[in-house]
């Protein structure tokens, strides 16, 4: 996709938003909330001051792990619907980690623990990816199955083997040198969103630059193609399930290390589903992941000083995300809106 | 007195102009070709008559009437019919429920499905259009299907019937089938616009022809008055040089051999290749002649790896590579024109430069440490493009939104640019126009004159009449011939083609 695309369907992005936002509108008015308060509320409590900006920060950063991870399986050909499992197991592997190696320097304990919560992720995508490749079971499946697998699992480990001794089921607090630093003192941000912003980079470089990438998108969107120009479709539909689940992985990583500093059962609000959404958004550029995870983190903590501040149920919020994703997934809903004709439809056309 | 007439038309899909004023008038009882080159303006033109399309401007007389044809519904009971390309058929359905359905005979408010049956069989024999109406569509054949599409014009009352390349899909007993179908249709007064890029069909069975080039009419003539070569002219604006004929002569090495090649069918059928020995050796070509589907893609995918025998050895250059995967073989130097363009040989949603690579990406010329070296692959794509003159945009433009012609260049040109010692050409041109087919035909030819083992797969008898020094023929998964080309007549090749072996 070249530049035009992108700027294009960024401009279609913005629009679905805008209208989405507009349909919030209607809804908010309806159930007898002012609007003008509503979205004041919304637009200062993501971009107003250094906390609301840190607070969409923090938001995003989870987002733009399980949105990359999920992005980077679609360019395989994969649905991954097993972020949030992935996430699970490379949060509470992470934190593990970061608790046993106390006696290492910081900056040598944090990139470890990084790269193990990195390697459960794969470990976990791998699953998926196998059974893909060698007996062709369908990933949405087997992800959604070890989804549970993995959060019940990593539930488990907690209450029979890393308790926290006191009443709640959690991980003993990592200390401050186990744990991602903060980029701006006094706010959440920690270097989590560098380490995202790195992870995006890289594998924009993997997808446009790289024979593994090549492949990978090759086997993504013709696998017989693929096959016919020597490809290892099996090699590379596992390798892309391991480093989509590696993202993911940092995902829980970077939550654990970077804000919860501990392992919290249950402590994910479903950010490997919204990843799935981010990744829609973001379509096939990688980069694309960066905005789209900052707009559902600035609905996010926008969403919450709206229901803080102005009273307005968070429901109402989470209603004008499902609306984004409805605009922009379903573009041609969203073109009979907008009375928007696609040009594809006349594609081809000319052809005698 | 014309049945149709089209005055000025134009129409523009966003910036291309696909028709631009062009002219067209068929006469009752005629067959009329509709004659061009892919992307020429055929289709377009044919499906503005049926109402599909919409002119920007220009008009259209049916019986010398002004018509405003809105949508398929004028058209029909204007007595236009149209039978596309790829069928309009509901796959379940039985051909007569297919036949009737949007104009349905009712009885008390319920479907006649007696008098359908009826019907249909009154329109089938009157103009020999054998079709079983309790048949369902997905198990009869493609020719069967293409009937039943007629049988629905006509009983709409189509006095006008348009065939778009209707011959495309069909074995050639099945074309000369149709045409005597037409034949008694024009008897019967039926006005048939039959549209084509294949001249040795024009010629027998038009009575007229309208060419158009690039969106224009060029002109229209009396089949009687016209020859292949000033239809070429009419159709490519120039004449088609003759293939150049400085080669060497066949070598003794064989570099690629079958040895009792076998590919096992499904349970209980019958073997899909069977105990297949062949020998291709430098600077021949070896043509395989045999109707579609009996061997001829199981041959292709046997040999490029892409599946494996069940019995028997494959042997490149003097080595065993049986059970080796595609990109091994293709390695060891094959270059490979796959059958099925779209399925095999490219990634349509990929750009130009990333399909110019495709199978030759891992090579030291364009990958170095795992990074794909974007400006020699870019390279390496302008030099296909210019070599072969692909028209295209930008080699950024997905290659999905080239003209088959245009993707079937940049295939052969990617292939016959890696390094190789053999070539497997599977329907090289199937598809194509003239133009394109007559340019890809002459790269086959100059890689097998400079010393190139050719294995030939093609449906076309034509094609490989003209391409080969050897011949094989197939038939349902057997080889029952190979001798040199000069030994067959085409009559013989027909027959041995249709598994007539003694009548040889």
């Amino acid at each position: 996709m070249g530049l035009r695309g992108d700027v294009s369907r960024f401009a279609y992005s913005a629009v679905a938003v805008l209208l989405a936002l507009l349909i919030g509108a209607v809804l908010i008015g309806a159930s007898g909330y002012s609007v003008k308060e509503a979205y004041s509320n919304l637009l200062v409590g993501a971009f107003g001051g250094v906390y609301s900006l840190a607070t969409t920060v923090v938001m995003s950063t989870p987002l733009l792990f399980t949105g990359l991870a999920v992005a980077f399986a679609f360019q395989c050909g994969l649905f991954n619907v097993g972020a949030e499992g992935q996430l699970y197991v490379g949060a509470l592997t992470s934190a593990v980690v970061a608790l046993a190696l106390s006696g290492l320097p910081p900056a040598l304990r944090v990139i470890m623990a990084l790269a193990a919560g990195a390697g459960a992720g794969a470990a976990l995508g791998f699953v998926p990816g196998y059974l893909k490749a060698k007996i062709g079971a369908h990933e949405v499946i087997t992800t959604i199955m070890l989804n549970y697998i993995a959060i019940s699992l990593t539930t488990f480990m907690v209450k029979a083997y890393f308790r926290d001794p006191g009443p709640v089921d959690q991980t003993v607090l990592l200390p401050p040198g186990s744990r991602l630093p903060e980029l701006v003192p006094g706010t959440r941000v920690s270097l989590g969103i560098v380490v995202g912003i790195l992870a995006v980079a890289l594998l924009d470089r993997v997808i446009r630059g790289s024979v593994l990438g090549y492949e990978i998108q090759a086997v993504g969107r013709n696998p017989h193609a693929a096959e016919y120009g020597g490809v290892n479709v099996r090699a590379r539909t596992i390798q892309a399930m391991m480093i989509s689940g590696a993202v993911a992985g940092l995902a829980g990583s970077v939550e654990a290390m970077g804000t919860l500093y501990r392992f919290i059962p249950y402590f994910s609000p479903g950010y490997g589903f919204t990843g799935i959404a981010v990744a829609v958004i973001a379509g096939q550029s990688m980069w694309a992941v960066i905005p789209a995870a900052v707009l559902f983190g600035a609905l996010q903590s926008g969403g919450q000083s709206m229901q803080l501040f102005a009273g307005i149920p968070m429901e109402l919020m989470t209603m004008v995300q499902g609306l984004v994703i409805l605009f922009v997934a379903a573009p041609t809903l969203g073109s009979m809106f907008l009375g928007l004709r696609l040009r594809s439809s006349e594609k081809g056309g000319g052809r005698a | 007195m014309y049945a149709v007439r089209m005055e000025n038309i134009t129409k523009c899909f966003g910036n291309v102009v696909a028709n631009d004023g062009v002219r067209f008038a068929a006469l009752p009882g005629e067959i009329h070709c509709l004659l061009g080159e892919n992307g020429a303006g055929k289709s377009t033109l044919m499906r503005i008559l049926f109402g599909l399309y919409r002119a920007d401007s220009g008009s259209i007389y049916v019986n010398e009437q002004l018509a405003n044809i809105a949508g398929p519904r004028d058209a029909i009971s204007l007595g236009i019919g149209m039978v596309h390309q790829h069928f309009m058929l509901a796959e379940r359905l039985t051909v007569a429920e297919n036949i009737v359905a949007g104009c349905e005979p009712r009885r008390n408010g319920l479907l006649d499905y007696d008098r359908a049956r009826r019907q249909i069989r009154e329109v089938s024999e009157r103009y020999g259009l054998a079709v079983d109406p309790n048949a369902v569509i997905e198990e009869i054949s493609v020719g069967q299907q293409q009937r039943v599409e007629i049988i629905k014009a006509l009983m709409r009352g189509a006095r006008v019937l348009i065939l778009d390349e209707p011959t495309a899909v069909l074995t050639p007993p099945e074309v000369d089938e149709l045409f005597a179908v037409m034949r008694a249709l024009r008897e019967s007064g039926t006005t048939i616009v039959f549209i084509t890029h294949k001249l040795k069909e024009t010629m027998e069975i038009s009575d007229r022809v309208t060419v158009l080039r690039d969106g224009k009419t060029i002109g229209t003539i009396d089949t009687s008055d016209a020859t292949p070569d000033s239809l070429v002219e009419m159709m490519v604006g120039r004449s088609l040089p003759v293939h150049d004929d400085q080669r060497m002569p066949p070598g003794e090495v064989v570099l690629l051999e079958l040895k009792d090649v076998s590919v096992a069918g499904r349970k209980g059928s019958r073997a899909r290749l069977d105990g297949v020995s062949l020998a291709v050796r430098s600077g021949e070509v070896l043509g395989i002649a045999g109707v579609d589907g009996n061997g001829q893609l199981e041959l292709e995918e046997v040999v490029t790896g892409l599946r494996r025998p069940s019995k028997g050895r494959i042997m490149l250059i003097g080595k065993d590579v049986t059970g080796l995967d595609t990109g091994r073989i293709k390695d060891r130097g094959v270059a490979y024109i796959p059958s099925d363009r779209l399925k095999r040989g490219m990634v349509d949603s990929l750009s130009l430069a990333r399909n110019s690579v495709l199978g030759v990406h891992r090579c030291a010329d364009f990958s170095r440490r795992g990074a794909l070296l974007e400006n020699a692959v870019r390279e390496h794509a302008q030099t296909i493009v210019a070599k072969y003159d692909v028209r295209a945009e930008s080699i950024d433009q997905p290659m999905g939104s080239l003209s088959g012609g245009n993707q079937q260049k940049m295939l052969v040109g990617r292939e016959l640019a890696r390094p190789h010692s053999i070539v497997i050409a599977a329907q090289p041109t199937r598809g194509l126009d003239v133009g394109a087919t007559h340019y890809i035909r002459e790269q086959i030819l100059s890689s097998r004159n400079t010393g190139k083992a050719v294995l030939l797969i093609s449906a076309e008898l034509d094609e490989v009449l003209e391409l080969s020094d050897r011949i094989a023929v197939i038939y349902e998964g057997r080889i029952v011939d190979v001798r040199p080309a000069s030994q067959f007549t085409e009559r013989e090749l027909g027959l041995l083609m249709t598994g007539q072996r003694n009548e040889v």
